[in-house]
């Protein structure tokens, strides 16, 4: 019997293998952005691109995302298949308009005879004291504006199989990776997001999210950084004696509102893990979701997400401000049961 | 390189179908409007930008695209898209809200898409700037021809967007031409009172590339300016700023009392009206006669009027249509 041999990547490395795969075999796919050149992007998710497509198809640009995003649109308006990184998502300020009224209209618009089949990939997430405007998640900012599918997968294998499916996706995918799961060593690596990575080219499939630990008391839902904090509770709350269940969502547009609901269903219980901010986001779309369901719940839902404070610098505070699995183990312990 | 007879004909019988077209949606937008003016009410709801006076704009430049050039434009695009050759019939019904538009209904008059003739607009200022600079470097990376024009206004020269896109156009050498439609008025605040220099078309130094300031919108000077800077852009010579002098007929948007407009500007504005003085130019230049000038008039006043029975006579689409097309 042959073995296959293991090969863990870090999801960094995954990003750039799919868009190598893709650019291989596609030549309308090409990526913009700044520094994803010659230095492979500050979070190494094109290391290797620039040296094997040359600077005509891994293009650094000028600090004008308002630019390379709406040439994004109109490329991809013309046939081509760009990726571009928005390097930290806190920089959708200067830009969203590209974003959110051409990138996620023009097809609606166009009355479906206009496709914008782009990525655009963005750093999210903190813990490395950053602060306020490199630190954020805003998963429900985007995922709230109509036209544009949201995914931000967890581990490698996903990241990967993922960002094919964006790539060949014939609509504007925003790609979001999280900084500390992405195996930067500067910005501390998540060990379990480095996996197993088939060598060839696969799809894992857009508005699908996964079970990824079974279990009987409680669900809990999760993304990115979120799953890990989830399954460490999930690991603590074994050793009380209870079955937790995981649900990585990988997607937030669309949302697999199904898997949630169906988990929900069989424990009863759910407590919803986001490191965005915690009013009007992804933690309040997933419990009204269960709720409107009707499905029968054994104890209040709860939310494990970042307060409504711009995020703080030093360390204490903005360590005490991130989600992490004891505040999970701690909401499910404090359960109102119904 | 100035335009044969064959070309100025085409300018003015599209000046006028723009201008017939303008003057016939005015008057059917002020249907379900009077005695009190609501924006939602009548065949045609929303706001309404004319282009009337910026006719020459919109030929001047066109004359030199084919179909597979790309032209984004503005809030204000029916001249622009009418010369461009967007499907009249479809672009009405658009208009309208029908299910028979270019859309479906969904985009309306500020966003007229028609990628036959790779036409877009978008109703944000300054956002025809960077899908255009993109579409001029997919036509390179794709080794395909056909370049691109960016429409705006004067005012969309004063957002940020306007320095971004034109810098990546200058440092790329994009196969694109920035046209701006100077009408000397953004809503109501005047170009002066809004912008540091006289000339837009100055600000090209700061991008790499050359700028040109086109007075007296006049269509034959435009179409020689635009004609060269659009072959250098097509030979691979890079992007180039046009500011075009025009003139705003109508107001920002129907219903727009013009109270800002200094006594007697809008007077002075029609008598150059751009439209009698290419009739007079073809006239002086080629022997047009009258019989000539109300041949062409019938025509044009016949392919407007086609277009806004079919919109008319269109069905709207289902509400629940309204779904669709988010994603394809």
């Amino acid at each position: 019997m042959s073995q296959v041999k293991e090969r863990k990547l870090t999801i960094a490395r995954a990003m750039a293998e799919a868009i190598a795969i893709e650019m291989r075999t596609d030549d309308k796919v090409f990526v913009m952005g700044e520094d994803i050149g010659e230095l492979g992007g500050v979070f190494g998710n094109t290391r290797g691109l620039y040296k094997e497509f040359g600077a005509e198809r891994v293009r650094d640009t000028p600090i004008s995302e308002t630019a390379f995003i709406g040439a994004a649109v109109g490329a991809a308006s013309d046939g081509m298949k760009p990726i571009v990184e928005l390097m930290f998502v806190d920089f959708f300020g200067v830009c969203f308009d590209a974003i959110y009224n051409m990138m996620a209209k023009n097809t609606y618009f166009a009355g479906g005879n206009v496709t914008v089949p782009m990525v655009l990939m963005t750093s999210t997430g903190g813990g490395y004291s950053d602060a306020g405007q490199h630190s954020q998640c805003v998963h429900a900012t985007f995922a709230h504006l109509p036209g544009m599918k949201v995914v931000a997968p967890s581990n490698a294998y996903d990241a990967k199989g993922m960002m094919i499916a964006s790539i060949r996706d014939n609509n504007p995918v925003v790609f979001m990776f999280h900084k500390a799961l992405q195996g930067m060593g500067w910005l501390g690596t998540e060990k379990d997001a480095i996996v197993h990575v088939p060598e060839e080219a696969y799809e894992v499939p857009l508005g699908k999210a996964a079970v990824v630990r079974e279990g009987t008391d409680v669900t809990i839902v999760g993304i990115t950084s979120g799953v890990h904090h989830g399954l460490k509770a999930a690991r603590e709350l074994e050793a009380q004696g209870v079955s937790a269940e995981v649900v990585d969502l990988r997607s937030l547009v669309p949302l697999d509102r199904d898997t949630v609901i169906e988990s929900v269903k069989k424990t009863g219980r759910l407590i919803v893990v986001d490191e965005d901010y915690h009013s009007y986001g992804m933690t309040g779309e997933i419990i009204a979701s269960v709720v409107e369901a009707g499905v029968a719940l054994k104890a209040a839902p709860a939310r494990v997400a970042y307060p409504d404070i711009p995020i703080p610098f030093t360390r204490p505070m903005e360590q005490w401000a991130l989600p992490s699995p004891e505040k999970i183990v701690s909401a499910f312990n404090t359960m109102k049961e119904i | 390189m100035k335009p044969s007879q064959e070309q100025e004909l085409w300018m003015y019988k599209h000046m006028l179908i723009s201008r017939f077209f303008e003057e016939t949606i005015e008057k059917i937008y002020m249907e379900g409007k009077s005695p009190a003016f609501n924006m939602a009410n009548g065949p045609i709801p929303g706001e309404m930008h004319l282009s009337n006076g910026q006719e020459p704009c919109a030929v001047g430049v066109c004359a030199h695209l084919t179909a597979e050039d790309i032209v984004t434009h503005t809030h204000r695009p029916h001249h622009v898209a009418i010369a461009k050759g967007v499907d009249l019939k479809a672009m009405a019904a658009e208009i309208f809200g029908k299910k028979t538009g270019l859309s479906g209904g969904r985009g309306g008059h500020m966003h007229i898409f028609d990628p036959k003739v790779n036409f877009s607009c978008s109703g944000i200022i300054g956002q025809s700037i960077g899908p255009a600079a993109g579409a001029a470097l997919s036509r390179v990376m794709q080794k395909k021809p056909g370049v691109a024009v960016a429409y705006l206004g004067e005012g969309a020269a004063n957002q940020g967007a306007f320095h971004e896109g034109l810098n990546l156009a200058g440092v790329w050498k994009l196969p694109v031409v920035f046209i701006i439609e100077d009408n000397s008025w953004g809503i109501s605040v005047s170009k002066r009172a809004s912008t540091a220099v006289e000339r837009n078309s100055d600000r090209a130094v700061a991008y790499g590339m050359p700028g040109e300031f086109i007075e007296g919108n006049d269509p034959i000077k435009i179409f020689e300016v635009v004609g060269k800077a659009i072959q250098r852009a097509r030979d691979g010579g890079g992007p180039t700023l046009i500011e075009i002098e025009t003139s705003r007929l109508a107001g920002h948007f129907m219903g727009d009392g013009e109270a800002y407009r200094p006594a007697g500007e809008k007077e002075a504005l029609q008598k150059i009206d751009p439209i009698p003085l290419m009739q007079q130019r073809l006239a002086k230049e080629y022997g047009f006669s009258d019989a000539d000038d109300a041949a062409i008039k019938a025509e044009a006043r016949a392919i407007v009027d086609e277009a806004i029975q079919f919109a008319r006579d269109s069905e709207y689409p289902a509400p629940e249509e309204a779904m669709e097309k988010v994603f394809v």
